[in-house]
C-alpha cells in the first residue's frame, strides 16, 4: 500500500517507459501486416506506406483507441479482488507489459509472426491467475475475448468474400470492366470512409471530450465518406490509361483504378490497426496510472489520463519510423502475385471488422482478421494460391503466444513483487 | 522480421509458369516445319542443328514442368483443383515430347517425305501446329480467368477457343486420312521399312493436334469444376 504512495511516480514512470516500448514494438512488428498488402500489390511505395501508416496509425490510436483500452485495463481481471492489494495489480500490469514487449521483440527477431493482442492478453491472465489467484481473472470475459479471436476472422472472411464477389459481378465480369471500375470504385471508397468515420465518431471521440448524437454521427460519417469518395474520384479521373482496346490492357487499366482504392483501404487498415492495437500497449499503463493517481483505490470509472493515448500513438509511430522501413522492404522483395483488385477486398474487410470489433471494446487480433479476410478472398476464387502451410504456422504462433506471454509475465511479476516489498 | 507478415500467405501463382510452359512447348513445335524443310533439301547438317534446338526446347519445357510441380505443394489453396492443374501441365508437356520424338525419329532414319506428298504434308504439319498454338492461346487466357474468378464472359471466350481447337483437330483428322490414302497408293514404289516409318510419322504429327485438343479438354475440366 505504502509502496504506491512512496514510489507512485516511479512506478508510473516505469509503466510509461515499458508501455512506450511495447507500443514501439507493435509499430515495428505489425506494420507489415497493416501495410504489407498495399506495398505487395505495388499500390504504394515503401515511403508512401510509411507516411500513411504514421499519420493514420496515430489518428486511429488517438481518435478511436479508447474503447479497447478500457477492456484491457479492467475487462480481463476482476478489479474488486485487488481492492486490498492494489500494488500487486500495478506490479502485475507492469510485468504484463514487460513480458509482452519482450516476447514481441524475441519473436520479431526470430522472424515469427506473433499477435500483439494475444501476447498482452496472455500476459495479463498469466500474472493474475498464477501470480495472484485464479479467481482474479474474469474467465467469462476472457472466454469472450478468445471467442472473438475465432469469430472475427470468420466475419472478416465473409465480408471479404462478399466484397470480392460484388467487385467481380459489378466490374470484372462485364462488357467494359474499365468503365465499370471508374463507376463503382468510388462507391467502395465511400463504404470504407463511412464505416471508419462512423465508428470513430460513435466510439472514439468520447475519449477526447466530444460527444455526438446518433443521427448527427450518421450525418457526419456520410459527409466524411462522400468527401473520401469525391477525392478518390478526382484521382481516378486523373489516371492515364493505356487506351489500347485489347483486353489485356483492359485489366491493367482496371488495376490502376483499384490501386487508387488500395491507397484508401491502406489508410483504413492503418487507422484500424492503430485504434485496436494501441490498447495492447497502453491498457495496462492506463490501469497503473489510474491506481497510482487514486492512491491505491481501484475505481470503477475513471477517465483515461490525457497523455496516455498520444503516448501510445507516438510509440507506434516511432516503431514504424525506425523499423517499419526494414520490415516493409523485406515484403517488397518477397512478393507476390497480389494485385490491387484482389488485395483491396481483403484489406477493406479486415479494416471494417477491426474497427467494428474495436467499437465493441473487444481486443481482437488485427493479423487474424487479415488472415481471415485473405482466406475469404481465396474462397471467392480471387487469389491464385494461398500457402496453407504459412497460415498454419501463423495460427500455431498465436496459440503458442498465449502461454509464453503468461509464463514471462509470471516471472517478471515474481521478480518485481519480491524486489519491491 | 520477414516472416512476420501476412504476405507469406500468398504463394506464387501457378498460372504464370503454366503459360510460360505452353509458350515453350509451342516454340518447340514451331521448329518442326524448318526441320522438315531441311530434311527435304537433304541438308542433314542443318537438320541436326534444328533437331538439337527442338530437343533443347523440350528439355527447357521439362525443367519448367518440374519446377512448377515443386512449386505446387499439397498445402496450397487455389481457385482451381491442384490435380487438374498438374494434369493440364502433363498434357502440355506431352506435346513437346511428341515434337522431339518426331524430329528424333526422322533424323535418326534420315527419312524423307516423298516428293509428291510434300505439299500435303507441310499443310498437314502446319495445321497440327495451329492446334498447339490455339491451345496456347486458351491457356494464356487463364490470367484473365483468374481475374474474373472463373465465370461469366471470360469463360465463354475460352469455351469458344476450345471449340475452335476441336475444329482444327477435326481438320487434321481428315487431312491425315487423305495423307494415308496417298501414301498407300504409292507404297509399292518405296522402301517398305521407310513406308512403315512414314505411317508412323504421319500418325505422330497428327498426335500433336490430338494432344493439343486434350490440353483444351483438361482446361475445360479445370473450368467446369466450380
Amino acid at each position: 500500500m505504502d509502496i504506491l504512495i512512496s514510489h507512485g511516480s516511479t512506478l508510473v514512470m516505469i509503466a510509461a517507459v515499458v508501455g512506450f516500448f511495447m507500443a514501439w514494438g507493435i509499430g515495428a512488428n505489425d506494420v507489415a501486416n497493416a501495410m504489407g498488402t498495399s506495398v505487395g500489390s505495388k499500390a504504394l511505395t515503401i515511403k508512401q506506406a510509411i507516411i500513411i501508416a504514421m499519420v493514420f496509425e496515430f489518428a486511429g490510436a488517438y481518435l478511436a483507441g479508447g474503447e479497447v483500452t478500457s477492456t484491457i485495463r479492467k475487462g480481463i481481471i476482476d478489479p474488486s479482488y485487488f481492492a486490498d492489494i492494489p500494488h500487486l495489480l500495478v506490479f502485475g500490469m507492469i510485468s504484463a507489459l514487460l513480458a509482452a514487449a519482450t516476447w514481441l521483440l524475441v519473436a520479431s527477431y526470430l522472424g515469427w509472426p506473433v499477435s500483439t493482442t494475444h501476447s498482452i492478453v496472455g500476459a495479463i491472465i498469466g500474472f493474475a491467475a498464477i501470480g495472484v489467484s485464479v479467481d482474479t481473472v474474469e474467465w467469462g470475459k476472457v472466454l469472450g475475448i478468445v471467442g472473438s479471436w475465432v469469430v472475427t476472422p470468420l466475419i472478416s472472411g465473409i465480408i471479404a468474400f462478399v466484397i470480392f464477389n460484388s467487385a467481380q459481378k459489378l466490374i470484372f465480369d462485364t462488357e467494359n470492366p474499365l468503365r465499370q471500375a471508374k463507376r463503382w470504385v468510388p462507391f467502395y471508397m465511400f463504404l470504407a470512409g463511412f464505416v471508419l468515420s462512423l465508428v470513430t465518431i460513435k466510439k472514439g471521440l468520447k475519449h477526447i471530450g466530444l460527444d455526438i448524437g446518433t443521427t448527427e454521427g450518421f450525418v457526419y460519417a456520410i459527409i466524411v465518406a462522400l468527401i473520401v469518395a469525391f477525392i478518390g474520384s478526382i484521382f481516378i479521373a486523373r489516371l492515364k490509361f493505356n487506351e489500347k482496346a485489347d483486353k489485356r490492357h483492359h485489366y491493367k487499366n482496371v488495376e490502376k483504378v483499384f490501386a487508387v482504392l488500395m491507397v484508401v483501404t491502406a489508410c483504413c487498415m492503418a487507422f484500424a490497426h492503430g485504434s485496436n492495437d494501441v490498447a495492447n500497449a497502453i491498457g495496462p499503463l492506463a490501469a497503473v496510472v489510474s491506481i497510482v493517481g487514486n492512491e491505491g483505490e481501484i475505481v470503477k470509472k475513471s477517465a483515461l489520463a490525457w497523455w496516455i493515448l498520444p503516448l501510445g500513438g507516438l510509440g507506434i509511430v516511432a516503431g514504424l519510423a525506425l523499423f517499419g522501413h526494414k520490415v516493409i522492404a523485406t515484403i517488397g522483395k518477397g512478393i507476390t502475385h497480389l494485385t490491387p483488385s484482389r488485395g483491396f477486398a481483403a484489406e477493406l474487410a479486415a479494416a471494417c471488422t477491426v474497427v467494428i470489433a474495436s467499437g465493441t471494446g473487444l481486443p481482437i487480433s488485427t493479423t487474424q482478421t487479415l488472415v481471415g479476410a485473405v482466406l475469404g478472398v481465396g474462397m471467392a476464387r480471387g487469389i491464385a494460391a494461398i500457402n496453407m502451410g504459412v497460415v498454419r504456422n501463423i495460427v500455431v504462433s498465436w496459440v503458442i503466444t498465449l502461454p509464453v506471454g503468461a509464463g514471462l509475465s509470471i516471472i517478471f511479476f515474481w521478480i518485481l513483487s519480491s524486489s519491491m516489498s | 522480421m520477414s516472416n512476420n507478415s501476412i504476405l507469406g500467405v500468398f504463394a506464387k501463382s501457378p498460372i504464370k509458369p503454366l503459360e510460360k510452359h505452353i509458350r515453350m512447348v509451342t516454340k518447340c513445335c514451331g521448329q518442326l516445319p524448318a526441320f522438315f524443310a531441311a530434311c527435304a533439301e537433304n541438308d542433314w547438317d542443318k537438320a541436326a542443328v534444328l533437331r538439337k534446338e527442338i530437343s533443347d526446347l523440350e528439355k527447357e519445357a521439362d525443367s519448367l514442368k518440374r519446377q512448377l510441380r515443386l512449386e505446387l505443394p499439397g498445402g496450397l489453396f487455389m481457385p482451381v483443383d491442384r490435380a487438374d492443374l498438374l494434369e493440364l501441365l502433363t498434357q502440355q508437356d506431352r506435346i513437346a515430347n511428341k515434337a522431339k520424338d518426331i524430329a528424333g525419329r526422322v533424323f535418326g532414319r534420315q527419312l524423307q517425305i516423298p516428293e509428291s506428298l510434300q505439299e500435303d504434308f507441310n499443310q498437314y504439319l502446319a495445321r497440327c501446329i495451329d492446334a498447339a498454338e490455339k491451345a496456347a492461346d486458351a491457356i494464356n487466357e487463364l490470367d484473365d480467368l483468374l481475374e474474373t474468378g472463373f465465370r461469366g464472359r471470360e469463360v465463354n471466350l475460352v469455351a469458344k477457343m476450345i471449340h475452335q481447337l476441336d475444329q482444327i483437330e477435326d481438320d487434321t483428322d481428315s487431312m491425315q486420312i487423305t495423307m494415308r490414302a496417298n501414301l498407300m497408293a504409292m507404297e509399292a514404289t518405296l522402301n517398305p521399312v521407310d513406308v512403315m516409318f512414314l505411317y508412323q510419322i504421319i500418325e505422330w504429327v497428327g498426335d500433336l493436334a490430338d494432344l493439343s485438343e486434350r490440353v483444351g479438354a483438361r482446361l475445360e475440366i479445370l473450368l467446369a469444376r466450380k
